[in-house]
């Protein structure tokens, strides 16, 4: 399948207008920063994802891997940011196996900025790209609507201005890659602290030259506290009504039931991230 | 059967068509009352610090995108002890001018008749601090409000309340009223509150908070302001009011310092190089 | 808060009403008011936040968050939502109100009632009961019923015997006495706790019977430092889950000998 399926799109503008409204999507609200330095690029995001008032999780990650020196930070629709930025990392993929070079941060920008256009955008992506490649160093903003911007330092997101408001009065030319991760969390946490569609922790990524790194959860000003009172409730409290024992031989049945015993415990597939 | 009840016993829309209520409407229509401002003042940023208060609006008066009048005062000292910053309708703004400049003029007489007949009243004691002020512009916003005929002002009222401490606190268009030891209402609520905020976060800070501090923190905030506020000007006002020196206003400020350092690196907004 | 007028037509759904026909119907005549769409004034808002009250044996609790919002920005961080009515003269009955919803109209709405209530003590010479004062709270509401004051009041105080009483109230007037409610954005969070923790509701006695047999856990008075956990463990996680609660939380205990005030720092983020 190419593409998306639009064969419930005259089924849902009938049902619209006898009223229904449109299912709620999970938005990350969120502050998203990205800014240079010399020798690299840093973004940084909040951990918040909302869907109306309500925090839909508390510890998302917002910062997206396109390729090894090219990282994304996504703001607007979860599930945009997510499949959009998926989409052109494996392209992008695609395009440097084909090359045989390493791919570059504009490619990235422009099959992004033309995939939202051809959505006019009702692909909800609002995306802070930056990377390193043969080229340079480079940091752009991609609007939903396909439109991009290139600039030393940028924010996006619902606390945007929140952010800019640390960029413009504490940014300068020629910051070190410190300097620059400090001022990315302090936009982050202005973020935090007084927009209420951004919260929880701050995620860092610094890309330069020689390899990128991920700070996961760099800072956790907000951890939540103990709970005075014990919630466990005694066995019993719930009143059982109908209770069914399956066994392993009835199972047997119907699927294939192997004893794992002692054998090493399975692991899922990890991925190879510096978190230092 | 529909089962949204507002539906029940009516003529389906999607069958019959919306219902014509052209005839409903009067000829002349209700009496109009203010439904959108017109020439506007866009934010006023204020901070508290530890004996007084700084507040400032830029002077620039807009018409929709238009920069209209470049030369708009948005401060008013109402006394010694408070002075008001109006964001929103210019023309709200002077018709609250104008009820203020009664009020004050009532409350000078009887201030005066009271303190000539007892001997240890004081003038400052007897007249209206930024509190009494606040508490009635925040019943003359509520009450035009629930007569649906706003005044479509966001107002902030520094000064000091009735011990001589700092007060800010803040009275828009639908009667909401608070207190904080910072305030900033329209764009600056976005850019000027977070920076202010990281100067005083609660009212703790405030008594660490020098006049210097403050001034400084508020003209920093109608720097960022000017950069990234449309409507916004580079010229403003601002005063500080504080026990020792009553209110100090200037009214001519010009933008300092500004910065344009990130200009020179920007080529083009995506792949062009030079 | 947006829950309060569940029943009302969907915005911009189906033009059923009257009052929502199309503006635009027909090339608008001369003297034809139609065929212009006005921006109006829309009189209330929403400043969100919190509340909660919950009765005891000679005790009711009232607790609000202090933060003040408008759509994604905090207004300050300490607003009280909390307000003692009837003054503090010493044989009067400590009764305290709780508003949530539109702070202008709360604020509009305690200052009534507390005029209402010190007025009555001015002119009868005795201070009015919580019952007579919840009553009067109802009708205050209902005189506003076609403009109504838009928040969600709890009322508390000591009724005539001593024992915690508690008022709820929508934003039309119709009230009733209850053991605990919560009220404002996070209600829809905070009840079922309350309904669990304090009514034991889907709580039975471990091994009284089997199934439908098994025995409902019964309530009773709950002691105050219970309660004031409650309170705090329902705030802190309403905190966690919804945006427009955090930054303080402020308690008011009612008990014979007047209103205890209690205030702790909740999460701002």
């Amino acid at each position: 399948m190419v593409g998306f399926d639009f064969s419930n799109h005259d089924r849902n503008l009938a049902l619209h207008a006898k009223g229904v409204p449109l299912p709620k999507a999970t938005s990350t609200g969120t502050t998203i920063v990205g800014c240079i330095f010399d020798g690299g690029v840093v973004i940084a995001a909040d951990t918040r994802a909302t869907s109306g008032p309500i925090v839909a999780d508390k510890n998302c990650e917002k910062l997206h891997y396109i390729a090894p020196q090219i990282w994304c930070a996504g703001a607007g629709t979860a599930a945009d940011t997510e499949f959009t930025t998926a989409l052109i990392s494996s392209n992008l993929e695609l395009h440097a196996l084909s090359t045989g070079r390493k791919p570059r941060v504009v490619t990235c920008m422009t099959m992004l900025k033309q995939h939202l256009f051809r959505y006019q955008g009702y692909v909800g992506a609002y995306l802070v790209v930056a990377g390193c490649d043969p080229t340079g160093t480079h940091l752009f903003t991609v609007h939903a609507h396909g439109s991009t911007d290139k600039l030393p330092y940028v924010t996006m997101g619902s606390g945007s201005l929140a952010a800019m408001s640390v960029f413009e009065s504490q940014w300068k030319p020629q910051l070190t890659r410190d300097e620059a991760v400090k001022l990315c969390a302090d936009a982050i946490q202005s973020g935090i602290f007084n927009d209420l569609g951004s919260g929880s922790n701050v995620d860092v990524c610094v890309i330069t030259n020689e390899k990128a790194t991920l700070l996961r959860n760099y800072i956790t000003p907000n951890v939540r506290e103990e709970k005075l009172r014990d919630y466990r409730f005694p066995r019993g409290t719930t009143a059982v009504l109908n209770e069914k024992v399956i066994k392993r031989e009835d199972l047997s049945k119907y699927v294939t039931v192997h004893e794992i015993g002692d054998e090493q415990p399975t692991t899922a597939e990890t991925m190879d991230v510096d978190t230092t | 059967m529909n089962h949204f009840p507002q539906a029940w016993g009516r003529p389906r829309d999607d069958v019959y068509g919306a219902y014509d209520a052209s005839y409903l409407h009067d000829q002349n229509g209700p009496k109009a009352h203010t439904q959108s401002p017109i020439v506007t003042g866009t934010s006023v940023v204020a901070m508290k610090f530890k004996d007084g208060v700084v507040i400032a609006t830029d002077n620039l008066a807009s018409y929709g995108a238009l920069a209209r009048f470049t030369n708009v005062k948005r401060l008013r000292q109402f006394n010694t002890r408070a002075v008001l910053g109006f964001g929103g309708d210019v023309s709200d703004m002077q018709y609250l001018d104008r009820l203020l400049s009664s009020l004050s003029i009532r409350e000078n007489y009887s201030a005066y008749a009271s303190s000539a007949d007892s001997a240890d009243a004081t003038e400052a004691s007897a007249e209206l601090n930024a509190k009494n002020l606040h508490t009635y512009l925040s019943k003359v916003m509520y009450k035009r409000r629930s007569d649906f005929n706003p005044l479509w002002n966001a107002i902030l009222v520094a000064g000091l309340d009735g011990d001589g401490k700092p007060f800010l606190a803040s009275a828009d268009l639908l009667g909401s009223t608070f207190s904080a030891p910072s305030l900033a209402t329209g764009f600056g609520a976005h850019l000027a509150q977070p920076m202010m905020r990281r100067v005083v976060p609660n009212e703790a800070a405030v008594a660490n908070t020098t006049r210097e501090m403050a001034e400084k923190a508020v003209r920093d905030a109608m720097k960022v302001l000017f950069y990234r506020d449309a409507r916004s000007m580079d010229r403003y006002s601002i005063a500080i009011v504080s026990k020792e020196g009553g209110v100090e206003m200037m009214e001519d400020e010009q933008l300092e310092g500004q910065s344009w350092a990130f200009a020179d690196r920007i080529r083009g907004y995506g792949t062009q190089v030079n | 808060m947006g829950s309060i007028f569940q029943g009302a037509p969907i915005p911009e759904g189906p033009g059923y009403s009257f009052r929502e026909t199309p503006a635009v119907r027909q090339a608008p005549g001369p003297s034809s008011a139609a065929g212009e769409r006005q921006h109006g004034f829309y009189p209330y808002t929403d400043n969100g936040g919190s509340t909660l009250g919950i009765s005891g044996a000679d005790f009711a609790i009232l607790a609000g968050d202090t933060r003040s919002t408008s759509g994604y920005n905090i207004n300050t961080r300490y607003a009280p939502k909390l307000y003692k009515i009837g003054g503090d003269a010493p044989d009067t009955p400590p009764i305290a109100l709780s508003v949530v919803g539109f702070a202008a109209d709360g604020a509009a709405l305690a200052e009534r009632l507390d005029t209402i209530v010190k007025m009555y003590r001015y002119q009868h010479g005795k201070p009015m009961g919580v019952a007579a004062c919840a009553q009067r709270l109802s009708h205050l509401l209902y005189m506003k019923r076609f403009f109504p004051f838009y928040v969600a009041a709890i009322l508390a105080g000591l009724d005539e015997s001593g024992r915690g009483a508690l008022y709820s109230y929508d934003p039309v007037g119709s009230y009733e006495r209850e053991q605990c409610r919560a009220g404002g954005a996070a209600a829809s969070l905070i009840m079922p706790f309350l309904d669990n923790q304090v009514n034991f509701k889907n709580q039975n006695v471990p091994g009284s019977g089997q199934g439908h047999a098994l025995e409902p856990r019964k309530p009773y008075d709950l002691p105050r430092g219970t309660v004031e956990e409650l309170v705090q463990d329902a705030f802190t996680s309403a905190v966690e889950r919804h945006i427009e609660v955090g930054d303080g939380l402020q308690m008011m205990i009612i008990t014979r000998d007047g209103i205890e005030e209690v205030y702790r720092d909740l999460k701002k983020d």
